[in-house]
């Protein structure tokens, strides 16, 4: 073993570790604001494997997009629901949660003994390196076409679906007449949320 | 060896969003658990791209393709987060009992 792969592996480690410790805080930590960070830093440990893979465009576009939207997104998502309500034991919930862990523990166990028995066929080509974006843009534009141009329409109803389910909806009891007919999207008007110093009702 | 570490780092992470999917009681943490399942995916996908296919990644692309989705997923998931909070008044899991039988 050279000194690259010692390199290698030790950065291998690290990152897997953090990643594994940051998720399980994800899943396991009661505040979930302290999870959405420690999702951030999932999402970053990833990246680093991927740069470990010989794959610097996933990775960038890794942190471009979950950690710079998808992660935001969430946190927006927490304030926007912050309520801060203890939830109602139920009964012999223990029993769920061992189930639980009892089914992901096997279901690693099994995937990790295949993974060890299956012989791979590891490839010795040289791998494409600083080349990848070219290889991967030569890609979308030939045999991956139909997907690349499928991923844009996606994208797009997720944008109009996500405005539509957001939007506050809008019952028009009875239409105004002479009001001036602009082009907007109709909302229910917003309730006045008392804001911090007053005493709240609660 | 080293495709192997990738491999079992990958199936650790999608157990851990399996248990969290399953046993979380907030919603957008049920949201984070997907998250992590789907990053478990691309992380198999970038290692089998690496040391089986390292000429053509295949797998990059594919991984490119899952990142889109889960955008798209994340997006409409925190919308639908949204709007039922808004009209149940709650984010707790056990009590939306709606499409339930």
């Amino acid at each position: 073993m050279n000194l690259a792969e010692g390199v290698q592996l030790v950065s291998t480690g690290i990152l897997g570790v953090f990643m594994l410790a940051a998720a399980l805080g994800v899943v396991l930590l009661s505040n979930i604001v302290y999870s959405a960070f420690l999702l951030g830093m999932v999402f970053i440990s990833i990246s680093g494997l991927y740069i470990l893979l010989n794959a610097g465009f996933v990775a960038a576009a890794q942190v471009l997009v979950y950690v710079g939207a998808v992660n935001i997104l969430i946190l927006f998502g927490i304030m926007l629901v912050n309520k801060r309500e203890d939830f109602k034991p139920v009964a012999n919930a223990w029993i769920g949660k061992a189930a639980t862990g009892a089914v992901c523990l096997g279901l690693f166990s099994l995937l990790s003994s295949m993974v060890l028995a299956t012989p791979w066929q590891l490839s010795t080509a040289e791998p494409a390196g600083e080349a990848a974006v070219e290889i991967i843009g030569m890609h979308f534009f030939s045999d991956f076409l139909l997907p690349f141009e499928l991923a844009s329409v996606l994208l797009l109803m997720a944008l109009v679906g996500a405005i539509i389910l957001a939007r506050r909806e809008y019952v028009p009891d009875d239409e105004p007449e002479n009001e001036q007919k602009v082009l907007t999207l109709r909302e229910r008007p917003r309730e006045l949320v008392p804001t911090g110093g007053e005493p709240s009702e609660n | 060896m080293q495709l192997e570490y990738f491999l079992i780092l990958a199936a650790a992470l999608f157990c851990v969003g399996i248990y969290g999917l399953v046993t979380s009681r907030n919603v957008i943490r049920v949201l984070m658990s997907i998250e992590l399942m789907l990053n478990a995916v691309n992380l198999n996908l970038m290692a089998f791209s690496n040391y089986l296919d390292p000429a053509e990644i295949k797998g990059q692309v594919f991984a490119v393709f899952v990142i889109t989705i889960a955008a798209a997923e994340a997006a409409v998931g925190l919308a639908i987060v949204l709007s039922i909070y808004r009209n149940r008044d709650t984010v707790d899991m056990e009590q939306f009992n709606l499409l339930k039988w």
